[in-house]
């Protein structure tokens, strides 16, 4: 086999590295390059979406695999060992140029490496290491970096990867132990979990030396997150968000990603065929915003779904609140916050405008207008000056006006 | 009528003096035009009185300074007059601001977001290209603002790219970077920038790559990245043909599905089955039920499905039917232990209806979902004769619906050169209620198994 250009090899571990969703560049530490005589780099806070696919993903971060061949055999993969996919490797030289070309034109955010595990473990671990400490310390790279971490390396390898990354992830996979133990026999959930918790150690460890003295050394100043692979098998919605919370809560992660099932080129044979399930996808980031932003418990989204699934004709919240009707309608004028982010179609935003406005004048219809995007959805569930839902809020076909056609989120939608 | 001309469009530090002046002599909103040096301005209002001079002092919140800011950038014309007409209320409403409900407050904010949505997609979609000049590189971007913000931007991408020389062309205004100071110059136009970089192939490469072709969300991209701003991206001119290409892609990923597994063996097969979820049988399912026999077995059963006993057993043919089975071939000196059995449909489809499981036909999409494993089965096992059990088994070989009357009893040729014999699945002897009948089908049945077995030993 000739011998593959960048070029090449690009086409191949770009494509072998876009099923993680993870993209973001957002929530790391400041920093700038004006007045420094070398380098290049900022962020500040919010990450950029460079550029958008038509899959309607951001690009934000050069999101590559340094290999796509692979020891393990994990069925939902497109770099398994089994498959039958072109093989590709970048040197650790070649990441470090494709990464700065790219930023100097603006066309990015910086840099998310991952990897194929190849040798073992630690090997692989070092060479991710290596391209992220040679950004930072040769070329003077200010820019974010994202370091997949591989949960059997080193605990060294994996010190010295918080040190010069912003973000680290581990992948959960799978959403529960035995959907893992299925897809991917040679990973160990235990394992995986260790790993985040023993992260959570150093990020924690950091944050709170950072508060006592300014030149402690940084560690993933942008915090850990992780991703797990929905559709694939059959654990119901209720299960995944129970998972998603102990993960959030016990090892503090920024995000849970979830990735709907998709199809890949010489696929496994015991994966189903299907188109991925997007409605379903962007049900459980709902859901999981709800878990976030607005005070919902992980046993408060679950009793929104239907034995286990959560609807895909209306949104989480909207489904918690038609099963809890004789909470509504709430006086836009006097319930509390808590209250107020558990109405369908009001956002943080919003609600923090409410709270404001609020004490310059008594609230009427238009004045919500004013402060929300869905004056037409809220209307339903508040009462204002002036204005009663009465009407509405007993309607049996009530949850029918508040759905949106299944076919809005669908495949081919243009 | 006063007038106050601005020294540029996004004239904060002019509007402030001036707005400062007139709000400390009380001048009402209605009576103050403002315009921008080089426009054509309001010809009459040239000729009014002109703003007051003495400069007073008074302190507004630092929320109104930072919103003012933003508003004077962005191109509506009353951006000016609305500001001047917030600062006036604030002196007796100190906290306006909080209240978003207010039409004037509410929309300056519109302005505001405007304006930040044009200075974040500034930052994301200038395209810097590389040129050589006498003293170095420099990257040179074109790029079309909605509104003034080119001045208020500039400090970002000094930030950033502060070791590089660049430009930022723009058709009202220009920001240039040395390394060390920015200046602005006046517009540019498109050709005043360079049309290409090196670096571009290797990028649009990676936005090509990047995408799943199966999950288009065209109007998600479109509302993050409009098309206004595709003109200047080098990466955007891929669009339609990669639009255009995914919904073939993903139904060649689809309609491929799963090729044949790769197994050395009938026992590596059976492993990678347990794990199938090709179809959404094996969630309710206990487990796959893989079929079982000699790996040389020259003779192969294909029944339906597991039934409830197959699926607690994790074996084929174990329950009422499959000891129904057994009875008839050994009836017909069939020797079970030589024979390979498997199904069709490798997971229980039933209906739960009180403490019982109901069974229920298999369909298409379950039959086609499970063929890859018959396949691979055949494929492994090469037997010079396949027994399909009833009508499902032999629509899941033959890959279309045949009639079992017409087509027992005589052998149907295959493509790898074996052969198909279709008879009865042994469950239907267990439902016929007239015993005279169920004994005339089973010997029927035990007759087609005899007509099997000598085949075989001619074939053999």
């Amino acid at each position: 086999m000739p011998a593959l250009d960048v070029q090449a090899k690009l086409a191949i571990l770009a494509d072998a590295a876009k099923y993680d969703a993870s993209c973001a560049s957002s929530g790391t530490s400041k920093r700038h390059s004006q007045g420094r005589s070398k380098g290049i780099g900022s962020t500040e806070g919010m990450g950029i979406c460079h550029a958008y696919a038509p899959d309607g993903r951001c690009i934000s971060l050069l999101k590559i695999l340094l290999t796509n061949s692979c020891i393990f055999d994990c069925a939902y993969c497109i770099n398994r060992k089994s498959s039958n996919v072109r093989r590709a490797r970048f040197t650790v030289e070649e990441v470090v140029a494709l990464t700065l070309n790219f930023y100097k034109r603006n066309y990015i955010e910086g840099l998310f490496l991952s990897s194929g595990i190849i040798r073992s473990p630690d090997y692989t671990m070092e060479q991710l290491v290596r391209v992220a400490r040679d950004l930072r310390t040769v070329h003077g790279f200010r820019g974010y970096i994202h370091l997949k971490t591989i949960p059997d390396a080193a605990p060294e390898l994996i010190e010295a990867a918080g040190r010069w990354a912003d973000r680290l992830s581990i992948n959960i996979e799978m959403p529960t132990d035995a959907g893992l133990s299925a897809f991917a026999p040679e990973k160990d959930g235990a394992r995986i979990r260790g790993a985040m918790g023993s992260l959570r150690g150093h990020i924690d460890e950091a944050k709170d030396a950072t508060k006592r003295f300014r030149s402690a050394p940084r560690y993933a100043p942008a915090g850990q997150s992780t991703q797990m692979i929905v559709g694939a098998d059959a654990t119901r919605d209720s299960d995944i968000v129970a998972t998603a919370s102990g993960l959030y809560s016990r090892y503090r992660l920024r995000r849970v990603y979830y990735s709907a099932f998709s199809p890949i080129p010489d696929a496994s044979s015991s994966l189903p065929p299907v188109r991925p399930p997007l409605v379903r996808e962007h049900r459980l980031y709902q859901a999981d915003w709800l878990m976030r932003f607005y005070g919902f418990a992980a046993t408060e989204v679950q009793a929104a779904t239907d034995d286990g699934w959560l609807p895909l004709d209306v949104d989480p919240k909207t489904a918690w609140a038609l099963k809890h009707r004789e909470l509504f309608p709430l006086d836009v004028n006097a319930a509390p916050r808590e209250a107020l982010l558990r109405v369908p179609g009001l956002g943080v935003r919003a609600v923090d405008a409410i709270l404001k406005a609020r004490r310059w004048r008594r609230l009427r219809l238009e004045d919500l207008a004013r402060l929300t995007r869905s004056v037409d959805k809220v209307r339903a569930f508040l009462i204002a000056d002036g204005w009663r839902p009465t009407a509405l809020s007993d309607r049996l076909d009530l949850r029918g006006r508040l759905a949106v056609p299944a076919r809005q989120l669908d495949l081919f939608a243009a | 009528m006063r007038v106050v001309t601005l020294d540029h469009p996004a004239d904060f530090d002019g509007w402030r003096t001036a707005a400062r002046a007139l709000a400390a002599a009380d001048v009402p909103a209605h009576e103050v035009t403002w315009q921008v040096a080089g426009d054509t301005g309001d010809l009459l209002a040239t000729a009014a009185e002109p703003p007051p001079a003495a400069p007073a002092r008074f302190s507004v919140p630092r929320t109104f300074v930072d919103l003012a800011e933003s508003v004077v950038c962005h191109s509506d014309p009353a951006r000016f007059g609305l500001l001047y007409r917030a600062l006036l209320r604030l002196r007796e409403t100190p906290r306006l601001l909080e209240d978003k409900a207010d039409p004037l407050v509410d929309r300056l904010e519109a302005l505001r977001r405007s304006v930040a949505r044009d200075i974040h997609k500034m930052r994301a979609f200038v395209r810097f290209r590389e040129v050589t000049e006498e003293d170095g590189a420099r990257f040179v971007a074109w790029f079309e603002p909605d509104h003034h913000i080119v001045r208020r931007n500039a400090g970002f991408f000094v930030r950033r790219f502060s070791t590089m020389r660049w430009s930022i062309l723009t058709p009202e205004v220009c920001a240039l970077w040395d390394g060390e100071t920015l200046d602005f110059t006046p517009g540019a136009t498109k050709t005043d920038a360079p049309d290409g970089d090196a670096v571009e192939a290797t990028w649009r490469t990676y936005y090509a790559s990047t995408f799943n072709p199966a999950r288009l969300k065209v109007k998600a991209m479109l509302k993050e990245m409009p098309k206004k701003y595709w003109r200047n991206m080098p990466e955007t001119a891929l669009v339609p043909a990669l639009i255009a290409a995914a919904g073939t892609r993903t139904e060649a990923m689809i309609e491929a599905g799963a090729p044949a597994p790769h197994a050395q063996s009938l026992a590596e097969l059976a492993a990678a089955a347990k794990a199938c979820t090709r179809c959404p049988l094996h969630g309710p399912a206990t487990q796959t039920v893989f079929g079982e026999g000699p790996a040389d077995a020259p003779l192969m059963f294909v029944g339906e499905q597991p039934g409830d006993q197959e699926d607690l057993a994790g074996r084929p043919f174990v329950g009422p039917a499959g000891q129904m089975f057994d009875k008839a071939l050994a009836a017909a000196g069939v020797a079970r232990a030589t024979a390979y059995i498997t199904n069709a449909v490798k997971h229980f489809k039933f209906e739960p209806r009180g403490k019982r499981r109901i069974h229920q036909t298999p369909q298409t999409p379950e039959i086609k979902a499970c063929g890859v494993w018959l396949a691979a089965e055949r494929a492994q096992l090469r037997p010079k004769l396949i027994v399909a059990l009833g009508a499902t088994a032999a629509r899941a070989v033959l890959g279309r619906a045949v009639t079992i009357g017409k087509t027992r009893g005589q052998p149907v040729p295959l493509d790898d050169g074996s052969e198909l014999w279709v008879t009865i699945h042994p469950s239907y002897l267990l439902r016929i209620e007239d015993p005279e009948a169920a004994r005339a089908e089973y010997d029927r049945f035990v007759a087609d198994l005899a007509q099997i077995r000598e085949r075989l030993g001619a074939l053999a």
